[in-house]
């Protein structure tokens, strides 16, 4: 499986965010991104998930499931978490499973795998902020696809959520994934870099 | 035992444990007597068997405002003498009174209807309660509103209060706009003297009513002592790791 | 189906729990219609001959100030964006989203119904009509309030904005909704017409309403 970009331009509220940018990451790859702020590391994730689109250029995904777009064999994971205070934890991570479908994976022990077994009846309003990314972890394991792309993953994480959370990785790119990670601070996981430029 | 002993929720919870009992009793027995007295009660000459819906309305009528103004202590208690029990004592009351209000204003209406040959008239007294009863249920809006009780205590504090002030200016101007459109021309309840037939078992209501506000009041506050301990403990094990 | 299902489950669970809209909408329609009086004055008649009109008013403004959330909040925390990524086509999703909100919020103004027709004096034909008319038309106060629910997220701003935005779309309801009652209640119109018109343009709005909405939405985003 191939993921790849070519002459990708982005522009957003008239202004030039990048243009003629490639990239490419094959199965077992991590492409972490990086560059200053205001380089266009989210609106590169955002328009690989079909969330913008491109002034110019094309994201591909070679050897997926061919009847599914891109977005739909992708998962985002960005600053804000989609969990619904009101709702308890394992009621935010069942509805993602059953709205993003596909094999239904067992909300448990896909909790359990994140640190979150002893709160799953809590309402999601008791968590704290790294626990929020914790269940949102959750939701990429819940549901299986193979491209995974993440903004700023491990912030707020503590250092036993990033140790787990780089398992959680490792494990989906020996499953034949692909992760593009924006980020500032080391994924702790070896990565190719795709460097953004300053403001064009 | 002062008030300063009850702040504490334990010794609130201890104390409310031993009363509630006996306050359960005395309410059911009031009422049962008062419900006995209302039904032998004679008939009035000109509203035949509909006056004895009084002895129901009446109390509750009255509740509908005293809940108000415990609601109101309650409120300065939150907001000036910070007692840690005043918003668990205000948050309580909220649905109590809401009930009482709905009440008065059910049998004002079933009055109403031989009486007035309508359900519902737009009558200055009716009108007051109807309103009472949109700003208790607001009240308990807000109070839905926000999942943290100690922060949603203050605003309905202020509200409480706000309301209080405020009553007393609606049912003016209530008074005035009905009298406005309608010159003196509905009939009042009750007479200006009652007989003695009427008015023991009237009283018996009235504290039979005002016991059972007391009781399920204490009752209440303990729900929700007993809520906010599930929901700590529940926030405490939510922080544990796993 | 189970996404859908689940969406609308989500949805209405959310707002029946503390901190959700459902009940506060049947307040404001109690409020509004209480307030009426006070500006008409307590005359029975006028407020009977008025009723219908009164209720519907305030069930047409209830139901499109608490629409006011239905995408935004989705939007604010990023689940909107997953829900744009999922299988389920977008349209399909607004749908479903606007019939949780009807569900959750639409459903108990008609119950309220009859308690206010009480109040203005309405006999229990003239209330029926009301609910039944109601019960048709807000549907299509829904999804097309959706539209406007769906501007908000890519304006950035909602409330007053999403009302002047919407209450011009739901004129129409409106006229033919008030019209069956009236007509159930006094003649001398049939009550099958405008009713039957109040049944198409629930339909046509369940159809439009959605395409709109994800439309906006798509282009929304940033």
């Amino acid at each position: 499986m191939r993921l790849s970009g070519r002459q990708i331009s982005c522009i957003r509220g008239g202004r030039g965010v990048f243009a003629g940018l490639d990239f490419e990451a094959s199965s077992g790859d991590v492409l972490a991104v990086v560059g200053p702020n205001g380089s266009g590391k989210t609106s590169l994730l955002r328009l690989i998930a079909g969330l913008l689109v491109p002034a110019a250029g094309s994201v591909l995904l070679d050897g997926g499931e061919a009847e599914r777009t891109l977005p739909e064999q992708a998962h985002y994971l960005g600053h804000r978490d989609a969990l619904k205070p009101a709702l308890s934890v394992r009621e935010n991570l069942s509805f993602w499973r059953d709205f993003l479908g596909g094999a239904a994976g067992d909300a448990e022990q896909c909790l359990t795998a994140v640190g979150l077994g002893h709160a799953t009846h809590l309402p999601a309003a008791y968590l704290s902020a790294g626990q929020r990314r914790r269940l949102s972890i959750a939701r990429l394991l819940v549901v299986r696809r193979p491209v995974w792309l993440l903004d700023e993953p491990t912030s707020a994480l503590d250092t036993a959520g990033h140790k787990l959370f780089v398992g959680i990785m490792r494990e989906h790119l020996a499953s034949g994934g692909i992760i593009v990670a924006a980020t500032h601070t080391p994924l702790g996981i070896e990565a190719r870099e795709l460097r953004m430029g300053g403001p064009a | 035992m002062t008030l300063i002993d009850l702040a504490n929720p334990t010794k609130f919870l201890a104390l409310t444990a031993r009363v509630l009992p006996w306050l359960t009793g005395a309410t059911a027995i009031l009422l049962l007597v008062g419900f006995y007295q209302a039904a032998m009660a004679p008939d009035d000459y000109q509203q035949g068997a509909t006056v004895k819906i009084m002895f129901v309305h009446v109390p509750n009528a009255w509740l509908s405002m005293f809940v108000w103004g415990v609601m109101s202590i309650a409120a300065l208690g939150t907001l000036v003498w910070r007692h840690p029990l005043a918003d668990v004592a205000a948050k309580a009351a909220a649905p109590i009174g809401a009930a009482f209000t709905f009440l008065a204003l059910v049998t004002g209406s079933l009055w109403g209807r031989p009486m007035w040959g309508t359900y519902w008239e737009w009558d200055a007294r009716l009108t007051s309660v109807l309103i009472l009863f949109l700003m208790y249920l607001g009240l308990m809006a807000l109070w839905r509103a926000v999942e943290d009780p100690s922060r949603a205590a203050r605003a309905a504090a202020v509200l409480t209060l706000v309301g209080a002030i405020n009553l007393p200016i609606i049912k003016f101007s209530v008074d005035w706009w009905n009298t406005l459109h309608q010159p003196a021309s509905v009939m009042r309840m009750g007479g200006p003297s009652l007989d003695r037939a009427f008015l023991i078992p009237l009283l018996v209501m009235a504290i039979g009513f005002s016991l059972l506000f007391v009781t399920l009041h204490l009752a209440a506050m303990r729900n929700e002592i007993l809520r906010r301990r599930v929901r700590s403990l529940q926030m405490m094990q939510a922080s544990q790791a796993a | 189906m189970t996404a859908l299902a689940a969406l609308i489950r989500r949805d209405i669970k959310i707002a029946l729990r503390v901190g959700g809209g459902a009940l506060i909408g049947v307040l404001f329609f109690l409020t509004v219609t209480v307030l009426m009086p006070f500006a008409i004055g307590p005359d029975l008649a006028v407020l009977t001959r008025l009723g219908p009109a009164i209720l519907w008013l305030g069930a047409l403004l209830a139901s499109l100030l608490t629409l006011d959330r239905l995408f935004t909040a989705d939007h604010e925390d990023g689940s909107l964006d997953l829900i744009v990524m999922g299988q389920t086509p977008l349209e399909l999703a607004c749908a479903a989203k606007a019939l949780a909100h009807w569900l959750a919020a639409g459903v108990p103004l008609i119950v309220a119904t009859p308690a206010l027709g009480l109040l203005l004096n309405l006999d229990a034909s003239a209330t029926s009509a009301v609910a039944l008319t109601l019960l048709v038309g807000t549907p299509a106060l829904t999804f097309t309030g959706m539209i406007g629910a769906a501007l908000a997220v890519t304006l950035h701003r909602g409330g007053l904005l999403l009302a002047v935005l919407v209450l011009p779309l739901s004129i129409p309801v409106l006229i033919f909704g008030v019209a069956a009652s009236q007509a159930a209640i006094t003649g001398p119109l049939s009550f099958g017409t405008p009713f039957s018109i109040l049944c198409a343009l629930s339909l046509v709005s369940l159809v439009i309403g959605p395409f709109a909405a994800a439309a906006s939405l798509r282009h929304g985003l940033d």
